[in-house]
């Protein structure tokens, strides 16, 4: 029984590692303006979409490097055209352009890029890998595609987390949220703040992008799958990195995990059919969480005089 | 009547100029044709009734707002727009009229907020903590705890500032206004919602900015008490007009500005 289980654990906490990294573009931008950026999946899809219709014409490196310029040039088209103009306005305005981008983004990848599934290939091994032989009767099986992928996207996260952490970036983004009037007065440039979290939002979809696409294919579901970060948010918190990562693994981990001993449970006792159990666990315990602990594992106190 | 610091701050060099700004929103017209000026060293006060313009006229100044018609000087250049930040790193600060503080962060958080600027070092050496950024960033701390200690709040200074009452949240944003060491600072009803004693101690502060770093400061006010004793010269706005420009004791025998407050006989 251990096996088995333990395998499911490691399948999960690999997944969530992809949790994490789409997590992560949600909440850089959520710490510099203190909204939900809808578009992020879409972001995601955009990025995965260019990578794979260029390196059809071109070698992968160079794909690669091309569309990061791109979701960098997307980023500057955002700021330009759409949040400069929406300078000291509530929240909930920003949350819909950002509404409008995740549909026009939609749209216009299609235009660009067209709507077929498309494939990235990033040459990854593909026969699964046995460990701890010594151990389990027939080891566990780990598919090293998901291992690479998880130590990309460790990688990744451990360099964002570096980068936003410390000292007066943070700060500035805080700050920025907080109250861009505020931001403003004490000299901190609105535009370049939101500019810079945009670009590495951008590049953390393409990473992202890349690595669900190679898994799963380029398709329109992609912009769903990071949908799956709202939980993952939920529980570590919008503003928080650390709880990006953990929530990620926790969420990943906990959805297969109950996939593997709650189904048998509810067949047995309950004679329910059992399945699609990892389409909600998430949500679940991300309602849990709301009800408990709103701000996260790691999100800032909600701090309010009334 | 307390000693002025400089001999005659309004026989001063003149740090900065507005010259006949107007401003509207659609058919409202915030500012219409206004020109006055502020010299080095001095304490200025924008008076009004409410709707006078006298907000508009600060976010002017400090780029919120940019004027369709008329130009402002500053340390004697002349410009048509800025924007906030090119102000903050002019030397403009300012505080808000309802208090516009990081909430979430704590009242040291918010005073080295305005540290963003004095700051030299790269991003990048930020970010290792490292070596002359290290110790950059225990300088400014330095400055900033002598600030704290000036406005007398280090008892709060690891508090997040949502949960502090109003009047050390206005302590707070002057705080935080200060610790960019401006040569203008724009204070925004800096007593509004206080009660006598913080009042005093706000006075104080102001007065005391002044004298010792010899900070320029305009300052908008209601409380007539608190201008008249504070301020070296005074503008009244009334509809976005200037009606009248003068020391206190100009301002308060001026028949318009009795008119504008008191209402006239129709």
């Amino acid at each position: 029984m251990l096996g088995p289980v333990l395998e499911t654990l490691i399948g999960g906490l690999l997944t969530g590692v992809l949790y994490s990294l789409v997590a992560l573009g949600f909440v850089l931008i959520f710490k510099a303006s203190g909204v939900f950026n809808f578009a992020q999946g879409v972001m995601v899809l955009f990025a995965a979409l260019s990578l794979a219709r260029l390196s059809e014409v071109m070698p992968f490196v160079l794909a690669l490097a091309l569309s990061a310029l791109i979701m960098v040039a997307l980023a500057y088209a955002i700021e330009f055209l759409v949040l400069r103009r929406l300078v000291n306005q509530e929240g909930i305005i920003l949350f819909m352009a950002t509404l409008g981008i995740a549909y026009f983004l939609d749209g216009f990848g299609q235009s660009v890029w067209g709507s077929d599934i498309y494939k990235i290939r990033l040459g990854l091994p593909q026969n699964p890998i046995f460990i701890l032989e010594s151990v389990f009767p027939g080891g566990l099986l780990i598919d090293p595609a998901e291992l690479v992928a998880a130590v990309i996207c460790a990688v990744m996260v451990a360099a964002l987390a570096v980068f936003f952490q410390v000292t007066r970036v943070g700060r500035a983004l805080r700050a920025v949220a907080d109250d861009h009037q505020a931001a403003q007065s004490v000299g901190i440039p609105l535009n370049h703040i939101w500019l810079m979290v945009w670009a590495v939002s951008g590049i953390v979809a393409l990473v992202a992008g890349m690595i669900w696409g190679a898994k799963l294919g380029v398709q329109f579901s992609l912009a769903q799958v990071a949908l799956k970060a709202l939980p993952v948010l939920i529980l570590g918190g919008f503003t928080s990195i650390p709880g990006a990562i953990v929530g990620g693994l926790i969420i990943g981990a906990g959805e297969k995990l109950a996939e593997v001993l709650l189904a048998p449970v509810l067949v047995r006792w309950f004679d329910l059919a059992g399945g699609g159990i990892e389409n909600w666990f998430a949500y679940v315990l991300a309602l849990l969480f709301l009800l408990v602990r709103p701000q996260g594992l790691f999100g800032e106190r909600i701090i309010e005089r009334i | 009547m307390r000693a002025p610091a400089v001999p005659d701050p309004a026989a001063g060099d003149v740090l900065l100029a507005v010259d006949n700004v107007s401003l509207a929103f659609g058919g409202v017209r915030a500012l219409r044709d206004v020109s006055f000026d502020i010299h080095r060293g001095e304490i200025r006060a924008i008076i009004g009734p409410n709707g006078a313009g006298k907000t508009s006229m600060l976010n002017v100044v400090n780029g919120f707002y940019q004027p369709q018609q008329g130009r402002i000087t500053f340390k004697g250049v002349t410009r048509a727009k800025m924007r906030p930040y090119e102000a903050a790193r002019g030397g403009i600060a300012r505080t808000f009229q309802n208090v516009a503080l990081f909430k979430g962060m704590t009242a040291l958080d918010n005073i080295m907020a305005g540290r963003t600027l004095k700051m030299r070092r790269s991003f990048f050496w930020q970010l290792l903590r490292y070596g002359p950024a290290m110790a950059e960033e225990v300088e400014h701390r330095r400055r900033v705890e002598d600030i704290i200690d000036f406005l007398q709040i280090p008892h709060i200074r690891k508090i997040p500032v949502g949960k502090l009452p109003y009047g050390l949240q206005k302590r707070v944003e002057l705080g935080r206004a200060l610790a960019m060491e401006p040569e203008l600072l724009l204070l925004d009803e800096p007593m509004a919602g206080m009660n006598l004693e913080e009042k005093e101690d706000m006075s104080r502060f102001i007065i005391d900015v002044n004298n010792h770093f010899g900070t320029t400061i305009a300052l908008i006010e209601h409380d007539m008490g608190v201008v008249m004793d504070l301020s070296n010269r005074i503008v009244v706005l009334d509809h976005g007009v200037k009606i009248a420009d003068g020391t206190p004791l100009d301002v308060q025998g001026d028949q318009a500005v009795i008119d504008a407050y008191l209402g006239v006989a129709h």
